[in-house]
Parts: structure tokens; sequence; C-alpha cells
């Protein structure tokens, strides 16, 4: 099982823990802090494709919108529908039961270029 | 952006130490937020809260002719009768609104107006102006004064123990009790459709203020709340926000607001543009929507109705109280009807969601 200290980080606060060639994801517990109670989540059918770097999900807190970059690319082939109908998850649990979907990675290198947990928090700290 | 650096209340630093999250509202530094917008609104909806509302205004209005001039610059019929305020718009000469206010009467010669924060300069301007012919003396005494709002069922409990004959106060009354060594206004009023008080006191009285409540809220449930919550809470409850639903490119009857408009009382500023374009008619009206499917709406959202765009929304958010996305917007008259059909454009989607008349949810006020 993943905790945020085997995850690896986009510097836009998402999150990737790859299992063979199957990547979980989500936002970070800092980035969940942040937005402050989230109340809608959108997300990405299982079977589109998403790219590094590219919005492929929307967070909604009570003040404002935000973008989820999908941390790396290839096809989502499971979507957590539980954040759907309790956003609140993803508050309570970022790095657990608030995760977002799991991508079949088609480029796995570009886990590489994300951050292991001890370069995110130096940065997510500025 | 403006250079000049932002207000703060007197409380500023208070407010830092329980938490409070900042940012630029008007030009003044005010907490979004404390442990968070939905625990602040339930906390109000269910016990009660505590809101700085030291950047609105007051001016005071005294003289022979105070409630001559009180009735000559507002557009409802405005209560002489010590004690009592009365809500109504302020408006140019052309019917417009210059703002929304509650205008207390003091006694036979002296009013409190409380004025949005963003318009107070203005308000007082337009009133120095609008007061050459009138016996009256105008003080602008937004700087002498803070301003808190306890909000909730369970404010009476709570306001009662520091204010005992704050209980005694009707909805809209108002009376001058001793506070801190000095006296304080406290109103039975609010922006939140609970019931609860504002009380105004100097800064120092405040600040006192704060800290009793501080001391004696833990047992009626009391949570510090920001901005968010405030604009959650008064969506819901139906009330306007001036500047974002109404300004002087408006009308109170555009506004949703023709309740506050006496033409029968005589002559006051704006009363015979209002009559001219009552007659000719509006094209547009404040109406509520609420979405039915999930979506968090947000000012400047499309509606349409049968696919043609009838307006837009002025403000929105996500009612905590309903678990639903809500907003207001000038719509055209195919929308007005409550029940209506419509759909709000969300990130390129259309949302599906139906107009509403009046408060989103039953106010206990």
């Amino acid at each position: 099982m993943y905790d945020e200290k085997n995850c690896r980080f986009a510097k836009s606060h998402e999150w990737a823990f790859a299992e063979g060639d199957v990547a979980t994801v989500g936002i970070s517990d800092y980035a969940q802090k942040e937005i402050s109670d989230i109340v809608f989540v959108e997300l990405p059918k299982a079977g589109a494709q998403v790219e590094q770097g590219k919005p492929c999900a929307v967070i909604e807190s009570v003040k404002a919108a935000a973008d989820f970059f999908a941390p790396v690319s290839g096809e989502v082939v499971a979507v957590n529908d539980a954040i759907v109908d309790n956003p609140a998850l993803v508050n309570q649990s970022a790095h657990g039961e608030g995760w977002f979907f799991k991508i079949k990675m088609s480029k796995p290198a570009e886990l590489e270029a994300l951050m292991d947990f001890a370069a995110y928090q130096s940065t997510a700290a500025h | 952006m403006n250079d000049s650096p932002l207000k703060r209340t007197p409380l500023f630093d208070a407010l830092l130490q329980a938490g409070g999250r900042m940012v630029d509202f008007h030009g003044w530094e005010m907490p979004v937020q404390f442990a968070g917008i939905l625990a602040e609104h339930q906390a109000v909806r269910a016990a009660c809260g505590v809101f700085d509302v030291s950047h609105m205004g007051q001016v005071f209005i005294s003289g022979q002719e105070a409630h001559r001039f009180v009735e000559h610059v507002n557009c409802n019929r405005m209560s002489s009768d010590p004690g009592k305020g009365t809500y109504a718009h302020i408006l140019a000469e052309d019917g417009g609104i210059l703002d929304d206010a509650i205008t207390f009467c003091l006694g036979p010669e002296r009013f409190l107006a409380i004025v949005n924060a963003a318009t107070a300069d203005r308000d007082f301007a337009w009133f120095r102006k609008q007061a050459a012919d009138f016996a009256v003396e105008l003080d602008h005494a937004s700087d002498r004064y803070g301003m808190l709002a306890v909000q909730g069922p369970a404010a009476p409990a709570l306001v009662g123990e520091l204010f005992p004959a704050a209980l005694a106060l009707p909805r809209f009354g108002i009376a001058e009790l001793p506070w801190a060594g000095e006296m304080a206004f406290v109103m039975r009023t609010g922006y939140t459709g609970e019931d609860g008080f504002e009380v105004a006191a100097s800064p120092a009285g405040t600040l006192a203020f704060w800290e009793a409540l501080r001391a004696k809220g833990g047992p009626h449930g009391l949570v510090p709340c920001g901005l968010g919550s405030r604009d959650t809470l008064r969506l819901e409850a139906g009330y306007l926000l001036y500047g974002a639903d109404a300004d002087e490119t408006r009308t109170p009857y555009e506004a949703n607001c023709g309740w506050v408009v006496k033409l029968q009382k005589g002559d006051f500023i704006g009363r015979e543009a209002l009559i001219r374009r009552k007659e000719a008619g509006f094209k547009e009206k404040l109406t509520g929507v609420r979405l039915l499917a999930r979506g968090v709406p947000r000012h400047g959202c499309a509606v349409f109705r049968d696919g043609r765009k009838v307006g837009e929304l002025c403000s929105a958010t996500f009612a905590p109280s309903l678990d639903a996305g809500i907003g207001v917007g000038y719509l055209a008259p195919e929308a007005w009807e409550a029940g209506t059909r419509v759909e709000v454009e969300i990130h390129g989607k259309k949302i599906a969601a139906e107009t509403v008349r009046g408060p989103f949810r039953k106010n206990s006020v």
C-alpha cells in the first residue's frame, strides 16, 4: 500500500504511485489543505487518454476551481467514484480513500521527472 | 491593483491569532476563512459564529430634519420610531442603486446608517451633496467604530450573557448599551438568514467584545467565521451583495427588491426615474437558479433556456445547507417564473438547473 512517503510528486501538487505499469494518482495533502473544503470533483472516464502535465480533471472548493494535471501519461483504467459522491474524502485522506484514478502508463520513464517526497516537501513549503 | 496599503480592522491581530486566512476585500485585509468555509457555515446554521464586519461604514445623521433627510435619500418608508431600523436602497437620480443599507432611528433627531465598506466614502459624499437643503449634520464615523456580527440559533443565549437587554430587541431593533466603560450599539440584524446581532463599538470596545465572545462562546458552539461562509450563508438566505448583485446600473425592481420601494411615501431621490423605468418595463431581473445535477456554478456562468442564452450569474456558489450549486443572475423574462428549467454552463458543459423564487432555503428570521 502507498502513503505519501513512497509517492512521486508533480510541481502542480499531484502524486503518482506506480505498481508495475499502473499508477494510482491523486492530489497531495498539502494541496487538499490549500484548496480546502472540496465539494465537487470531475474525473476523466475510464478509457480516456491523459498526457503528463495536461489538465484532465477538475477540483472545486466552495471558493474556487482548480485543474488536476495528469502526473504521467497513459490510459485511465479505473476511476474513484467514491470521491465524486463524497468529495470530502479528498480532504480527509488525500493519499488513501481520496485517490483520483489509475493510469496504465504509456511512458513509465516520466515518473523519473517527478519529485520524491522529500524534494516535494521542500518545494511545496515555498 | 492599486498600491495603497490594505486597511486593517481593530481585530487584525486577533483574527490572525484565531487562524484567519487573510485576503484583499475591497481594500481591506480580511479573513476569508478560519477552520474552513463548510464548518463555519454549518456552525452558524446549527449553533453560532462571529464575523468581523468592522470594514462596514457608520454614518450618523442628526438634526431637526434628520428624518426628512433619511426619507429623501432612501427609497423605503423609513422608521422614525426610536430603536427601529429599516433596510432600504440609496438611489441615484436615475433610480440606479448607489448602495443598500440599514438606517436605524436612535431618537427623533438622530439616525445611524450602516453602509457597505466599498461604498462608504461615496455614500457620505452623496449624503453631503444632498444635505445642502436640510437642517442636518452628517458624521462619517466609520473609523471610530468596529463591528462584529454574532449569528446563529445560539447567538441570543451567548450575546444575552454579555448584553442581557439585547434579548428584548425585536428583529431590526437597536439599543445603545453600556459596554467596557463606553456605549455600544447592539442591533438585532444580520446577513445569514439566522437570528443574531451586530454590535458596533469603538475599536477597543470591539476587541474587548471579541475577547469576551471567545471566552464565553465555547459552550454555545461559537466559531470565528470569514468572508467565505458569510457569502454562502447570505446567498442561501437570498440577500443581495452590493457590487456583485446590484450596482448603479440597476434599479431595485430589477434587483428583485421592489418591496423596498415605496412610491406612495412621497418624494425621494430617484422616484421620478423609477416610475418612468417601471412603466417602460424591464428586460432583466435578478433571478435565483439552483442546479439539478452536480457542479459548482461561479460568477459569470452563462444561463440558457431552450438553447438560448438568457443571462449570466453574478453570484454563485456551492450551497452547503442545500448540498447543491446555487446562484443569482440578471435573466431575461422567459426565465423569471419559478421552476423554469434552464441550463448553467460550467467549464463548457451545460448543467440542468431550475429557477427559484426568494431565499433558497427558509430563513429563521
